[in-house]
């Protein structure tokens, strides 16, 4: 039973953990997505409510994605208070890491869309040091166009994957 | 000779299926050739049973080339050697030559391998030779052949003995990073992994491949060493770590890192040691490959606005731009005797291969497909390696340097990624 309850958390972590840089899997292909996870009720620890919400806000914040426009590393002006949110709980959180993906639509060849995406996550990356977090914070690194969030390829599926996400460590 | 070369290759489309593959991972089936191919009969080898892959690899190597008109040869139509050639009947074939063989069994159960190349009219021996090899090994001695066939035909090196390297994708979550031999054949998966793998290189003597894997979260840069299976980090700076590129004495990597906050360009002994920095602009600076002798480094920058191709000294200093056509020129490839440089262009929305002579520059386009990608040349420059989408599904193709042939190389399944033309085995 306990063995059955720590690979059922596990497989809880390992969700949420996928969260913050996947999107939510289609149904028929993730159904562990579908089945509510019972755990044993934790040791209640000092901080356990504290450290609960924090979870709760890097999951929040890790699907709020900054969006570019197409062959562009601005910070687009309705892009703008997303990055102050990260910005803010950054600046909240100080030992806190965060990885900036960036990502860019399947255009091109690999390694110059991985220097693009690179470039956007290097903007991102700016601008939250422009709003005060420490750069020791923040690493700012490329997915290219190697992991797309959306697999097709009309103009929406390309915006959508003209983005930075914000993993945090 | 090379104006008879060219020759051979010049015109006609000539759709020709190469049947005769045992288990090829690989399919081969050519969709452009030279109309002025030399005509070539190769029947099974006397002793060869129909499971052997042996003249089927041969045939298939010189199909490969475009260079071959491989002429249909009768179910049972055999010729031992030289010998016991009939050469009227085999010129009735339209052949001007006939490979002749024999397989046999030898000591300690190899199996021998004999083979006469004879021209018909004049009949001379153009070459021979044998091979005395365990079953396994039998696929090596067909390219051996194939490649004594070759150089005789054309006094030239083929390119029957190198391998690719290429990253099947299968399904999402599912890269496996292959070596096979130039037919697809001997396949064998070299790293298997959930994460994207991409931009595999070749070291100079073909024993190591660099690449870069994204299995701990990011893109980092590692070595392989092809025969023990062992692996380690070569460039693992914060930040991308990508775009690795052996310089041809195999002592250094050109790789590209972002620790300045953009990708530029680095040296990194092949044993490690601290990177050494070549291009210092506020651009992107990425896709390094050293040119044959060294000397240069040709390389893609965005610092005229686009993405062009540039070539700089090969320890750094000021580059020239290369390619003035086109806004989007990327992922440049020298040839092995240095002169030209193959690319890809973005035109009007498609992506094509471009192959450039560097002392006329003249640039031409030699593939038609929407999307062409990572070209690369054949270690004896005669052909072209590139993926390309068709449909759902990418596929490799091999062009000549001209675009007058052109070889599709199709895969089973899954979709094949960034295709790296190794070096030539000795």
């Amino acid at each position: 039973m306990f063995k059955r309850v720590l690979m059922a958390s596990a497989i809880a972590s390992l969700l949420a953990a996928c969260s913050s840089t996947q999107p939510p899997a289609p149904a028929d292909t993730a159904p562990a997505v579908q089945q509510p996870v019972v755990t044993a009720p934790v040791t209640p620890a000092v901080d356990a409510a504290a450290e609960a919400r924090l979870a709760a806000e890097r999951a929040r914040l890790a699907k709020e994605s900054v969006y570019f426009d197409f062959d562009s590393n601005a910070i687009r002006a309705d892009q703008q208070a997303r990055v102050s949110q990260h910005a803010e709980f950054l600046k909240a959180n100080p030992g806190q890491q965060a990885q900036i993906q960036g990502n860019t639509d399947a255009r091109g060849s690999r390694e110059y869309n991985l220097a693009l995406g690179q470039r956007r996550a290097e903007s991102v990356k700016n601008a939250l040091e422009v709003l005060g977090v420490k750069g020791d914070q923040l690493e700012a690194v490329s997915y290219g166009k190697e992991k797309p969030r959306a697999e097709g390829s009309s103009a929406a599926d390309f915006a959508e994957n003209r983005r930075a996400d914000v993993a945090y460590r | 000779m090379l104006n008879s070369l060219w020759c051979r290759r010049l015109a006609g489309l000539l759709l020709l299926w190469v049947a005769a593959f045992a288990r090829a991972d690989l399919s081969v089936d050519i969709v452009g050739g030279g109309a002025n191919r030399y005509p070539l009969a190769v029947p099974a080898f006397a002793g060869e049973a129909a499971g052997d892959a042996l003249t089927g690899i041969v045939r298939g190597d010189l199909a490969l080339t475009g260079m071959v008109d491989l002429k249909p040869v009768p179910a049972g139509a055999i010729a031992a050697d030289a010998a016991q050639l009939n050469a009227p009947v085999w010129r009735t074939l339209g052949a001007y030559a006939v490979l002749a063989g024999r397989m046999s069994t030898g000591a300690g159960g190899l199996t021998r391998v004999d083979y006469q190349l004879v021209q018909l009219a004049p009949r001379k021996v153009l070459a021979e030779g044998g091979y005395e090899v365990p079953p396994a090994a039998l696929a090596d001695a067909g390219h051996r052949i194939a490649d004594a066939v070759y150089r005789a035909l054309f006094g030239e090196p083929s390119f029957f003995l190198s391998r690719i390297a290429y990253v099947l994708k299968e399904g999402r979550g599912s890269y496996a990073l292959q070596v096979s031999d130039v037919d697809g054949r001997n396949a064998r998966t070299v790293l298997r992994s959930k994460e994207p793998i991409i931009s595999p290189a070749w070291s100079p003597d073909g024993g190591r491949l660099a690449y870069v894997s994204f299995e701990t979260g990011k893109p980092v840069v590692w070595v392989q060493d092809l025969g023990s299976g062992q692996r380690r980090v070569l460039a693992n700076y914060r930040g991308s770590n990508s775009a690795p590129a052996w310089r041809p004495d195999g002592q250094a990597l050109a790789v590209v890192l972002t620790t300045s906050g953009n990708s530029q360009i680095y040296l990194v002994g092949a044993g490690g040691g601290a990177p050494q920095r070549l291009t210092r602009s506020g651009a992107i600076d990425t896709e390094p490959d050293f040119s044959p002798d060294g000397s240069r480094i040709a390389f893609v920058s965005d610092r005229s606005g686009g993405p062009q191709v540039y070539v700089m000294p090969a320890t750094g200093g000021e580059p020239q731009r290369i390619s003035w056509q086109g806004s989007y020129n990327v992922s440049p490839r020298f040839s092995p005797d240095g002169k030209q440089l193959t690319y890809m262009r973005r035109e009007g929305g498609r992506f094509r291969v471009v192959v450039h002579d560097l002392a006329s520059n003249d640039a031409r386009v030699v593939s038609d497909e929407v999307y062409g990608e990572s070209p690369s040349f054949a270690p004896n420059g005669r052909m072209v390696l590139f993926a390309s989408d068709a449909g759902a599904r990418s596929v490799l193709w091999a062009s000549s340097p001209d675009g007058t042939s052109k070889v599709r190389l199709g895969t089973v399944s899954g979709e094949v990624q960034d295709p790296a033309w190794g070096p030539a085995r000795p």
